[in-house]
Formats: C-alpha cells, sequence, structure tokens
C-alpha cells in the first residue's frame, strides 16, 4: 500500500495544481463555471468516496448535508445578516450533528436496506425544508446581494475568487480523504467493508467508525453547500436536497473508481464538462434536451465501461502483481 | 375527530393498493435480478401520458384503453431491458442502478420536450366526479379511486396467479431464488429477465390508466411513485413479493391517516420516517429473514 501511494503521490499532486491553475489560463466565464463545479463535484465525490468507497456504506443521501450547509450559510446573512462564513461554519457543524444522530439508526441496517434508509432521510429533510415556515418553505431564498468582498462571500461577476474557495474546500475533502485512507481509522474501514463481523471479531467497533466516517463526511459535504448557495445566490428544497444531487456525486465517483482518490477526479471531469457544456449549448431552449443529452450520457458511460475510469487503467498492473 | 377513522381507513386502503401494485412490479425487478430501478416512476409517467394521448386522441376512457397501457409500458420495459439493463445486469457495483439513473433523467426530460411541463387532466373519465355513499353518508368513496384500488387488485392478483401457478412464473421464481442454479436447469435467465422487466412494466401501465383519471399528469408525476414504491419494497424486504403487497397496503394507511393528523405536507415524510422506525425492529424488512 505504501508503495502504491509513492507512485500515486505525484501525479496527485501534479492534477491538483494543474487543477489550481487552470481558470488563470482562460477569461471565458463559462469556462470558468466549469471548473467551478469540475472541482466542487469532485471535492463532493472524496468526501462521499469516505462513507463509500472506504467503509463500504452506499450512501445516496448526502444532498441532505450539502443542503443543510446550503441553508446554513443563506439564513445567516438573509435573517441575521451574519457573514455567510459563520453560516458555512454553523452548517458544517449542524451536518455533522445530524450525521451522527441518523447515524445510529441507518448504520444497524446493511446493504440496500441501508442505502434505502439513507435515501429516505434524504426525502424526509427535503419534505420538512419544504413545508418550514422558517426558511419560506418550497418558495426557496434568495440572498441579498452585499457589496463584494471576501467577508460578504460575494463576488458579483468575478469567477476566480469563488474557483479559489471551491478549490479550497476540495483540497480540505482530497487531503481528508488521504488522511483518512492512510490511517488506522482507514484501515478499520476497509475491514468493514470487506467483512464487518470479522473486524468486530478483531474488537472493531463497527457502529463507531461507520458514524465517525459519516460525520467527516457530512462536514465536507456541507462546506460545499454553503459555497453553492452563495456562488448561486439562490436556493430552494428541490435545488438542494434532490436524489439527482446525491445520485450525482455517486455516479461521478463511481465512474471514476469507488475508493479511489483519483475516482472523483476522473469522473468529475469526464462528466462535468459534459453536463454543462450540454447545458450550456442545447440548455437556452428550456425544453430539457440538454438534461436529455445528459441521461443519454450516463446511460452511454455505465453500459460500456461498467467497472470505472480507475478500474480501466489499474487493471493490468493489478494483475501482474497478482491481487491487491 | 375518531368518527373520520373509516374513512381514512379506506381511503388509506384503496390508495395502498395502487402502491401496492407498484411496488410488486418492482420487486418482481428486484427479487429477480437484484437491480435497484430508479427509472420505475418514470414508466409509470409515460404510461400516464400515454392514457392522456389514447383519451384525447382517439376518446379512448382510461378504463377501456387499460388493456393497452399494460401492453405499452410492458414494451417499454422490454425494450429497456435489451437496450440498456442487458448491458449491465449481472456487473458487480452500481452500475446497473447508475444506468437506471440516467434513464430516469433521460424519460422525464423527454417528455418534459415533447410534452412541455404543464399539467393535463382526464375530464371526462367514466368514473369521473361519481362517488358511493354509505352509512347515511358516513363513508364516500371516489368512484376514481375505488375503481383503481379493485383494478390494482385484480392486476396483482394476476400477477401473482402467473408468478405461482404457470410454468414461465416458476422459472421467474426459480431465477430470483438462484440464478445459475436455474440457469443449469435449462431455464433461459435472458428471456426471465426481459419478461420481468416488461411484466414490471405492465404493473405500472396498469397503474398508469387507473391514476390518470384522477391525477394530473406531467413529466415529474410518476417521481414521488417511484421512490414510495422503493421505500415499500425495502420495508416489505427485497424480493419478497407478497411483502411488497402488505407494505404497499400499510404505506397506504400511513399516509390517509398520518396526512391527516400530522398535515397533509407532512404525508411523505412519515412515509420514510416509517420506514426508518420499522427497519429498527425488522432490520431486513418487514417479511424479510
Amino acid at each position: 500500500m505504501n508503495s502504491g501511494w509513492k507512485i500515486q503521490r505525484g501525479p496527485l499532486i501534479a492534477a491538483a495544481a494543474v487543477m489550481g491553475l487552470l481558470p488563470l489560463l482562460t477569461s471565458n466565464v463559462n469556462l470558468q463555471h466549469i471548473l467551478i463545479l469540475l472541482v466542487m463535484y469532485a471535492g463532493l465525490g472524496e468526501a462521499w468516496n469516505i462513507v463509500t468507497g472506504l467503509a463500504g456504506q452506499t450512501s445516496f443521501g448526502h444532498s441532505a448535508f450539502f443542503g443543510i450547509g446550503a441553508y446554513a450559510a443563506a439564513v445567516a446573512y438573509w435573517k441575521y445578516g451574519a457573514s455567510p462564513w459563520i453560516g458555512m461554519a454553523v452548517g458544517s457543524l449542524i451536518a455533522a450533528a445530524v450525521a451522527a444522530a441518523i447515524s445510529y439508526p441507518v448504520f444497524r441496517l446493511e446493504g440496500k436496506y441501508f442505502s434505502i434508509a439513507t435515501l429516505a432521510f434524504g426525502e424526509i429533510v427535503l419534505q420538512i425544508f419544504k413545508s418550514w415556515d422558517y426558511v419560506d418553505g418550497a418558495t426557496g431564498i434568495i440572498i441579498p446581494v452585499a457589496p463584494a468582498s471576501l467577508l460578504n462571500f460575494q463576488f458579483h461577476g468575478l469567477k476566480i475568487p469563488y474557483f479559489y474557495i471551491a478549490y479550497a474546500i476540495f483540497l480540505v475533502s482530497l487531503v481528508t480523504f488521504l488522511a483518512v485512507e492512510r490511517s488506522r481509522f482507514g484501515l478499520y474501514l476497509k475491514a468493514i467493508k470487506n467483512n464487518q463481523d470479522a473486524a468486530m471479531s478483531l474488537g472493531i467497533n463497527p457502529a463507531k467508525y461507520k458514524l465517525m466516517s459519516m460525520v467527516v463526511s457530512a462536514a465536507i459535504t456541507a462546506l460545499f453547500g454553503s459555497f453553492y448557495a452563495q456562488y448561486i445566490l439562490y436556493i430552494d428544497p428541490f435545488m438542494v436536497f434532490s436524489l439527482d444531487l446525491s445520485l450525482k456525486i455517486v455516479l461521478l465517483t463511481v465512474l471514476g473508481g469507488l475508493g479511489s482518490v483519483w475516482g472523483p477526479i476522473l469522473g468529475s471531469a469526464l462528466l462535468i464538462p459534459l453536463s454543462e457544456y450540454t447545458r450550456i449549448s442545447m440548455g437556452g431552449t428550456g425544453k430539457g434536451i440538454d438534461l436529455m443529452v445528459f441521461g443519454l450520457l450516463i446511460m452511454l458511460v455505465t453500459s460500456f465501461r461498467p467497472k470505472g475510469i480507475v478500474g480501466m487503467l489499474t487493471a493490468r498492473p493489478r494483475a501482474a502483481k497478482g491481487g491487491a | 375527530m375518531l368518527f373520520l377513522l373509516p374513512q381514512m381507513v379506506a381511503s388509506g386502503l384503496m390508495l395502498g393498493f395502487v402502491y401496492a401494485l407498484v411496488a410488486v412490479g418492482l420487486s418482481l425487478i428486484w427479487g429477480v435480478m437484484d437491480i435497484i430501478n430508479f427509472a420505475y416512476g418514470e414508466f409509470l409517467m409515460l404510461g400516464m401520458y400515454s392514457t392522456f394521448w389514447f383519451f384525447s386522441l382517439f376518446r379512448m376512457d382510461p378504463l377501456f384503453s387499460l388493456p393497452i397501457q399494460a401492453m405499452v409500458v410492458f414494451l417499454l420495459g422490454f425494450v429497456v431491458y435489451k437496450l440498456l439493463i442487458k448491458r449491465v445486469v449481472d456487473v458487480p457495483g452500481l452500475s446497473a442502478l447508475l444506468a437506471t439513473f440516467g434513464l430516469r433523467i433521460f424519460l422525464r426530460n423527454l417528455a418534459q420536450f415533447l410534452w412541455t411541463p404543464d399539467y393535463r387532466f382526464i375530464n371526462e373519465a367514466i368514473v369521473a366526479d361519481r362517488k358511493i355513499m354509505l352509512f347515511d353518508g358516513m363513508l364516500i368513496l371516489g368512484m376514481p379511486q375505488l375503481v383503481a384500488a379493485l383494478g390494482s387488485i385484480l392486476m396483482t392478483l394476476a400477477v401473482f396467479y402467473f408468478i405461482q401457478k404457470t410454468r414461465m412464473g416458476r422459472a421467474i421464481q426459480a431465477t430470483s431464488m438462484d440464478k445459475d442454479a436455474a440457469r443449469l436447469m435449462g431455464i433461459d435467465t435472458e428471456k426471465v429477465y426481459s419478461l420481468t422487466f416488461g411484466i414490471a412494466g405492465a404493473c405500472v401501465g396498469v397503474a398508469a390508466a387507473l391514476l390518470a383519471s384522477f391525477y394530473p399528469i406531467y413529466p415529474e408525476a410518476g417521481s414521488i411513485y417511484g421512490l414510495i414504491a422503493l421505500v415499500i419494497v425495502a420495508l416489505g424486504g427485497f424480493g419478497n413479493i407478497k411483502g411488497a403487497l402488505y407494505s404497499g397496503v400499510i404505506i397506504g394507511l400511513t399516509e390517509s391517516i398520518g396526512g391527516f393528523f400530522l398535515g397533509a405536507e407532512f404525508k411523505y415524510a412519515l412515509i420514510f420516517l416509517i420506514y426508518l422506525v420499522v427497519l429498527q425492529f425488522r432490520p431486513k424488512g418487514l417479511f424479510g429473514w
């Protein structure tokens, strides 16, 4: 495993550095927008990958944490005039607390029962926000425009500052994933993923470590939610709590390679430009052609590349080594 | 308030049988192929549109075009299997699930592209605006709901009969128990798979024709049904068709009674909550093991 890390470290740092420099190479706002979403989804994928890739628990409910972060930032400024950064911190804490609270009931379930439980949890949160007057329910929140500044988390037409904030959170997510993967904690998670009963017999407490993975993952996911709210300046429950958002994170990570640090990066590098390009070039009609094409692409990619990009790239070396 | 209880139970049961029919189809797919089908609600939506077009173009009442809708969505399921699911069905991991996610996005936006997001209604259906009063008006049964419930019960029974009594049905059962053993016994699992997708389609086709006479028809009309069906199937225990039937009725009752006491806006939250609560006591579903 350590030798694998030494081989991977160089390319990974190079890839992260290239990602950080790309938006400076273009003044095209559409391209910059694509790069912002790319690092955001890559970071969301890394966070989701902690629970699903490392601990083996397939969550379909991560949009709940994203939405909590989005609402926290929006409510902080819109209701209380507080800096969205405070909302972001609070949102991340709330998401972590909610993750801890929900972990107890959902992690008692296994496999698909767990996955459907996370889906149910996500839908409950959506339904609550939809009817909650405090956050204007289904109407959503338009975040009031403030003078452009870092403190206000608004930069108006400028994309670059938004990019670097998303990029910073992406780095947090990436480093967290690597730190977890390479720690004793990560080994416990992998043991639980491979065989929970065997892990238990070795004295590992699965409930505890699965809960920890969920909490870490939720806290990071919420940071992106806050970022997204400030970037778009409008949120409603259907946008930020949608199952489609949860599944998009699943999609790009699995497409890239589940459980690999590269997975979310490769997956979003492929998927996000495709989806945004179709949206920008065909979305203007408002008839959903862009999403039709996106759905078709998902079907094509999943049916012809069912093992993910990383699986394709690593298929041969792994066979040569004679198993992992 | 208690005097309203019979009414709530009746409404809940009528709704529950429709849920059960939708869930039975999904449960079949799940049991036989081990696939979470996220596009299932979209099958229902397309069935509703098909019902609508048969009504507005050919003046065919939903009740009469029902067998046609069953066939239309059967074919849809069959074609979807042949073109898409076949490629991912036995691949380990989440590919199959993600393929159905792509299909969900595709179908929903196809409907939006072809028919706009506007709500459509079938206004002059035979069953429309009729109701049956029982016990001096203590119990009011809307005709569309009642017919939907009866139709769902009949279709569910037909599916049970097919699965339990026919040769092909037994092949489906065998495949769901052990695919490899079934193959060794000479069962054409490819045929079983495609037929299962078709039958599941027929289930939602019938449900669509029954629902179309009293529900608005729009591209997202099937979405919530698809999710509720997933929860019902898991609540019943994966692959357990009887479990799906009972859970469907339970969820219908929950929606009706819970919605009354908590407020209609929380009825769906309650459905999902019930799943989380029940699974604490039955971690493999009510009828799973």
